[in-house]
């Protein structure tokens, strides 16, 4: 595997108000790396994630994102958006759109592709999420596991290089994780560089080429998925893996 | 009472006529009561009314000697029906407005008809070119006779002043709504202070700030026509209250649609133009068109600057030694016409609804 340095960070910090929320993070992540990062709710992985695409604004340190460092130049955010594909715990579906115009959307007038070719790609990426079937509904009209893969495709069809997951299967039923994670599992072994913020051990330990767990704001701990699981180092690490296992 | 000795009684019937009267409005003592007073109530309006405005009215003659029975006498209107309509606008350029009606009503049956094609252009047709046509047919250029606003009045004046108050009010709320919520403290002051200053005055003092205080501070012979002022002023006024209606739907949105429009790299303006606005206007449909309807009935006012709209000529005309006496059937007619209009804008607003309903 190459390693081309897809993201870095520096030292990071941030606080909201008096807390704490991400303190000295330091990470480096390759292309075509699998990262999970896991730890107890209020832990800063959620914060940690948005800040590579600026959802969050870090207060100090460096991040870096394919050589484009994230300043409050806004031409600096617009193109790292660009490159970094985001899915969300809540879906963040448009309502007032079709799927494939949701689809289609962000390619139109953020990329300026043609309208036909736009909604060709977004049929492309809804078959490969496989709710083609599905694209002229409106959200409100598909199930949950549905919508989050409609979502998925809503982020690929911008043709990022780094996709973020924020807790993507946390708000689905359960029957209807699998299928989320089945297309993340396609995703990952189609070789794209994904950050993923989840509490599903068997996806981590299936995919991960690191796992990072976190705790009030730190790294505690990043191994592969064999270490972290057999030999985890830290105390806070074992009672989490003890909690959840 | 003792439950164990409580008769029990065979369900009451709720069905057919008997069953629904029973259930509905003789359920007990006091509503059915209610429902006799009410019913009451409608036989001593009812036919009066029914007599008055139809079975005993005059229709057919043309001074108030034909008037002989007992009931309203519609020819006040029907002699009177051009200056209702149009005020003083020359006769011979009547057909002027008639034109302009006949494109605004081709337009907008058009749009209303679903499933036509090019409904896009004749949308930006009717904001874009239809005002130009407006302005230049009705007052005048282009080799047609000037015909100064002073001429103009009746129902044609208040469709101008509600039309260019409603359609231009809209935008500028947006804007003013959205400038309030900016994250530039200076923009967000401006926004806030320009829309209490017009949300804390009355329109009537509006209007009379625009006719009588608005030349004493412009130069000398600079004067702005006064139905421009008072457009200006009902268009502010109307924008202000539209602004704080838009920012309620501003409010009601997740935060999840603004963070998802930005991951997938919307700009500011094409977020809100794209996502944020579509689905908050939708919201608040029903608000904004409350709006438009108090607008439309608040541009009677300007009557107190000296226009004379729709219910302003109909009292005029009833001051006509002619005609004296039949203020009644002036304001009957004003009310329904008022009430056509104000009820087509629910109409429409409910249809809207239904349309952009995509379920949440």
């Amino acid at each position: 595997m190459s390693s081309e340095l897809m993201i870095e960070m520096k030292n990071v910090h941030k606080w909201f108000g008096e807390l704490h929320v991400l303190n000295d993070i330091n990470l480096e992540i390759n292309k075509g790396e699998k990262i999970v990062i896991c730890g107890p709710s209020g832990s800063g992985k959620s914060t940690l994630i948005r800040c590579i695409n600026r959802l969050e604004e870090h207060q100090r340190g460096n991040i870096i994102v394919e050589g484009t460092e994230l300043t409050n130049d806004s031409r600096s955010i617009e193109r790292i958006r660009g490159e970094v594909g985001m899915v969300f715990q809540q879906f963040n579906l448009f309502p007032h759109l079709s799927i494939l115009d949701n689809c289609s959307l962000a390619p139109i007038w953020v990329r300026k592709l043609p309208k036909a070719e736009a909604k060709e790609k977004a049929m492309e990426y809804l078959k490969r999420v496989q709710i083609d079937d599905q694209a002229h509904k409106y959200p409100a009209q598909l199930s949950g596991g549905q919508q989050q893969r409609a979502a998925i495709a809503r982020a690929l069809c911008m043709e990022p290089r780094i996709m973020l997951f924020d807790e993507p299967t946390s708000a689905l039923d359960p029957e209807m994780i699998k299928e989320v994670l089945d297309v993340m599992v396609s995703l990952a072994q189609g070789g794209m560089t994904m950050i993923v913020v989840t509490h599903e051990m068997g996806f981590a330990k299936e995919v991960a080429d690191s796992i990072i767990f976190m705790d009030e704001g730190q790294i505690v701990e990043a191994k592969n998925p064999k270490d972290f699981f057999d030999n985890p180092e830290s105390e806070r690490t074992k009672t989490f893996l003890s909690q959840i296992l | 009472m003792s439950a164990a000795n409580k008769e029990i009684r065979p369900p009451v019937i709720e069905l057919g006529v008997m069953g629904w009267l029973r259930k509905n409005l003789f359920s007990n003592w006091y509503n059915s009561l209610l429902t006799i007073f009410g019913l009451y109530l409608l036989y001593i309006l009812i036919p009066p009314l029914v007599n008055w405005i139809f079975l005993d009215a005059n229709f057919v003659g043309s001074t108030r000697d034909d008037c002989t029975n007992e009931g309203a006498c519609w020819i006040f209107i029907q002699q009177n029906i051009k200056l209702i309509f149009y005020g003083l606008y020359p006769t011979e350029e009547l057909w002027r407005i008639n034109f302009v009606y006949l494109i605004l009503l081709i337009s907008g049956v058009y749009l209303l008809i679903p499933n036509l094609k090019h409904k896009g252009w004749v949308g930006a047709f009717l904001l874009v070119i239809f005002p130009i046509i407006c302005v230049v047919m009705l007052s005048g250029g282009l080799g047609l006779e000037a015909v100064e606003t002073r001429l103009w009045g009746g129902l044609f004046l208040t469709l101008v002043i509600a039309g260019v108050g409603i359609v231009l009010s809209l935008p500028i709320g947006v804007m003013l709504a959205l400038g309030r919520r900016s994250k530039l403290p200076v923009v967000s002051l401006l926004c806030t202070i320009f829309i209490e200053i017009w949300r804390g005055v009355p329109l009537i003092t509006v209007l009379f700030m625009a006719s009588n205080m608005f030349p004493l501070f412009m130069p000398e012979g600079v004067n702005f026509d006064k139905l421009i002022r008072a457009l200006i002023g009902v268009m502010f006024f109307s924008a202000a209250y539209l602004a704080e209606v838009v920012r309620g739907g501003l409010q009601a949105m997740p935060k999840g649609q603004y963070e998802a429009s930005q991951a997938v790299g919307l700009t500011y303006w094409r977020m809100m133009a794209l996502v944020i606005l579509p689905q908050s206007l939708k919201m608040v449909i029903p608000a904004i068109i409350g709006s438009f309807i108090a607008i439309f009935k608040d541009t009677t006012l300007v009557l107190v600057i000296g226009l004379f709209d729709f219910l302003g000529i109909i009292q005029f005309v009833g001051t006509n030694p002619d005609w004296l006496g039949f203020s009644h059937e002036g304001y009957v007619f004003a009310a329904a016409v008022f009430w056509v209009f104000c009820y087509a804008m629910s109409w429409y607003s409910q249809r809207l609804e239904k349309k952009l309903d995509t379920g949440r």
